[in-house]
């Protein structure tokens, strides 16, 4: 207790630790129950809906299942890479939100000043690509240890994938580094606060003098993620699921988070690098933009409500009463005057995220799948000097400007 | 110690594949066995008979009109054409003709089917390609086809609704106006599809110049239907051997030169179309009154009303529906414009009430013996997209 006494700021790190990994093991579930739901959408489907209200204990039921699935080892596969491949891709896909900020305020947590985000690394950017072109491994070792010809199929274009793509993805975000002329996140958005001169409805963000590199950026993103167009290392309808082609129960779970985990992680990247992370895209002079988060999950509380008396029935009506109430309960204590200015950065935050996220669900409704050879010429040939180019015009105007 | 395995071009070097029979896109069972040099096919070697179910040998031990229910089971994803060509073949045998209304009845399902048939094409080979939404609308427009398959013939898939002389029953009243209803707003679905696919960059070239197939080879090879047309052939049974009066139809044959993937796609996209138009005039054509079966005392069922008010009729009915009929000796091959292409059905007579041999020459199986042309040294994601163009059905294909 002494201990812990004496050394506030290492309990304040575990409880942010502890709610934050609970709150992205959440949002991880969500985010499938968001893409299925707006993947039925675009296909004039309903998606899950048996499971709760609106199928919103899917997640939950989906757990349940891969949980209590028997877990298949094949004998040929070496046991110990076998196991390590899926921890690996996970921890990795998780260890990367330690250093997003979600948002400026600085809170008090048991009378220590901290701030929202784990950690606040000054090369933080760079931390977050060292980790992210590790992940590699969990593919390429799941492919190679399942000794299958499929996944190791899978695991040689995901090695070859993900490293040719790590080139342009880091290459595109250099453009806002030298702009910005920091690796630190929140620098790197207190740089884009504020409107540009001319322009003033424009928010001051790197997308618009950036916006070839964050196009590249987002590209390459995809690819990395391995979502469509780029998912071949697990197309399904050629490679059966490629490099998780002999992964079952709990094991194939990790992989499916760790593959939410890095959409998760690049779309918080492009939110923070381009789009001013946790910043409103309004001026600070209009003051009404505060209640925008308290009206909106009040409004959207009414409309869940209305939904809840007219449409559901019987156990989904009590369910979507308990999220109805709380929104409600939430969206009023957005507009306390001690909590409107805290919840401002995070609302704003997780609104351009989940933006990303709908655009990732909306590419995988549209698109076809590229062919390897036709990713690799993609990659290599058009991405990269694009981003190069981006980078040598930048670091050019870089230097006049700076004249 | 190392293993050494055996390759069927002996090449060091190479992995031998194994796809399917339980592959995501081999449509059914269909096992193909590729020799790889890295993803580079070097052989592949398609082995058949996972969905063997021996309906030819089946239809010997039936009676003529019992094995119409069999021709359902193999191109199950066009059971109306099978049922169309079999039934014209019996029909040759007993040298019947049957009622104009029941044969634009006959061309008017059978152009449905054949458009339920590429809708399902088009979605699973998107799927293929990894577009999965082209897919879903699809089956949404398909689910409409089987509505009115089934609002006509109490069937979804397996209709047998076509029967030797005619049709098996009245269809409903209203049933024309549903497709009718149905026409209109075809267009504006199959333009969907096609906002989807056929200008989209990704799409363009994952098909563009995969999987040629010169117009030689395709003939060489036999092979039928919008496989051949993509290659520049333009032959159509429909057209050149008209039957069931097609040749009082006016549509086009869709052929495309170019003879690779996106050539087939286009083919079959167009050929959706025209048969929306068959359709069309089919729904002007159908007389509202008049008799769906023909008179044929002994052969064909005799009427509801003559069965219950005359004798010779109930005996008619009752000795067809225990022992059948029995058409003179003789054999006939009868083809048709199926989906897939020339679906022929070979029946022979020996006298007696069950036919002596039945033989169907699927287009599918046919169809399938251009995949090694198509596939070999090609990535293993291009045997996939050839695979999905040669449109095969494995019921068809094993029988």
């Amino acid at each position: 207790m002494e201990f812990v006494a004496q050394h506030p700021i290492l309990v304040v790190s575990l409880i942010k630790i502890v709610v934050l990994l609970f709150l992205l093991m959440t949002a991880l579930a969500y985010v499938t129950w968001f893409e299925r739901k707006v993947v039925a959408r675009i296909q004039s489907r309903i998606g899950p809906l048996y499971v709760g209200a609106h199928g919103l204990l899917q997640p939950l039921a989906d757990g349940v299942k891969f949980l209590f699935k028997e877990d298949v080892t094949p004998p040929a596969a070496d046991r110990f890479v076998y196991v390590l491949a899926p921890f690996l891709a996970l921890s990795l896909g998780l260890a990367t939100i330690a250093l997003i900020p979600f948002g400026p305020a600085t809170i008090m947590v048991l009378g220590v000043p901290t701030q929202m985000g784990i950690a606040n690394v000054s090369l933080g950017l760079l931390f977050v690509f060292a980790i992210t072109s590790m992940g590699v491994y969990g593919v390429a070792l799941a492919g190679w240890s399942s000794n299958s010809k499929y996944p190791l199929m899978g695991g040689l274009r995901s090695s070859a994938q993900m490293v040719s793509y790590e080139v342009s993805l880091t290459l595109s975000v250099v453009g806002v580094v030298l702009l910005a002329g920091t690796l630190n996140f929140n620098d790197l958005i207190a740089y884009q606060s504020g409107h540009w001169r001319y322009v003033r409805f424009l928010p001051h963000w790197n997308v618009i003098p950036q916006f070839v590199g964050f196009l590249c950026y987002f590209i390459s993103a995809i690819a990395e993620t391995n979502r469509v167009p780029f998912d071949l290392p697990e197309a399904e309808t050629e490679l059966v699921a490629g490099f998780h082609t002999e992964y079952s129960s709990f094991k194939f779970a990790m992989f499916f988070m760790a593959e939410y985990a890095n959409m998760i992680t690049v779309s918080c990247l492009a939110t923070i690098l381009f789009f001013g992370g946790w910043l409103s895209p309004f001026p600070e002079r209009w003051t009404w933009q505060l209640y925008i988060p308290g009206v909106g999950l009040i409004l959207g509380g009414i409309l869940l409500a209305y939904d809840t008396a007219m449409n559901q029935r019987g156990i989904a009506r009590i369910q979507l009463a308990v999220v109805t109430i709380g929104a409600l309960v939430i969206g009023a204590a957005c507009l306390l005057p001690s909590v409107m200015p805290v919840v401002q950065g995070p609302f704003w935050f997780l609104l351009k995220l989940l933006g990303f996220l709908f655009f990732y669900v909306w590419t995988r409704g549209t698109l076809p799948r590229f062919r390897y050879d036709q990713l690799m010429d993609f990659g290599w040939k058009f991405l990269l000097p694009v981003s190069l180019a981006n980078l040598v015009i930048t670091a050019f105007v870089v230097m006049v400007l700076n004249r | 110690m190392p293993i050494s395995v055996e390759t069927p071009t002996g090449a060091a070097e190479t992995m031998v594949l194994n796809m399917g029979p339980q592959h995501p896109s081999t449509h059914g069972v269909l096992r193909v066995v590729l020799e790889l040099n890295g993803e580079i096919v070097v052989s592949a070697k398609p082995h058949i008979g996972y969905l063997h179910t021996g309906i030819e040998k089946s239809c010997e031990s039936k009676t003529y009109s019992q094995a119409i229910t069999l021709t359902d089971r193999l191109d199950y994803l066009a059971p109306l054409s099978n049922n169309l060509c079999y039934c014209l073949a019996v029909e040759r045998i007993l040298n019947i003709e049957v009622p104009k209304r029941a044969q634009y009845i006959r061309v008017l399902l059978t152009e449905l089917t054949r458009i339920a048939s590429h809708l399902v094409w088009v979605g699973t080979h998107a799927i293929d390609l990894g577009a999965m939404t082209v897919f879903l609308y699809g089956f949404r427009e398909r689910e409409e086809i089987m509505r009115i398959l089934e609002m006509v013939s109490g069937q979804r898939m397996m209709t047998s609704y076509f029967r030797i002389g005619g049709l098996a029953l009245e269809p409903p009243p209203g049933w024309l106006e549903r497709v009718a209803r149905f026409l209109d707003s075809f267009p504006a679905h199959v333009a969907e599809y096609e906002d989807l696919l056929t200008q989209n960059r990704i799409w363009l070239a994952r098909t563009k110049g995969i999987g040629y197939l010169s117009p030689e080879d395709a003939i060489a090879l036999g092979v039928s239907g919008p496989t051949l047309r993509g290659s520049g052939v333009d032959y159509d049974v429909r057209k050149y051997f008209p039957y069931s009066s097609y040749e009082e139809f006016d549509f086009d044959v869709p052929v495309q030169k170019d003879g690779d993937c996106y050539a087939r796609y286009l083919c079959r996209v167009a050929e959706i179309k025209e048969s929306a138009k068959i359709v069309r005039q089919a729904i002007a054509k159908i007389p509202a009154e008049g008799p769906i079966r023909t008179v044929a005392p002994g052969i064909i069922p005799p009427s509801r009303e003559e069965m219950k008010t005359s004798i010779e009729g109930l005996i008619y009915h009752f000795k067809i529906y225990t022992e059948g009929f029995s058409p003179p000796r003789g054999e006939v091959y009868q083809a048709i414009e199926s989906p897939r292409g020339e679906l022929g059905f070979f029946v022979a007579s020996d006298g007696s009430a069950n036919p002596y041999r039945v033989k169907v020459r699927a287009p599918s199986f046919v169809n399938l013996q251009a995949l090694p042309e198509l596939v070999v040294g090609r990535l293993i994601a291009d045997v996939v997209a050839c695979i999905g163009t040669t449109d095969i059905v494995l019921g068809e294909v094993d029988r």
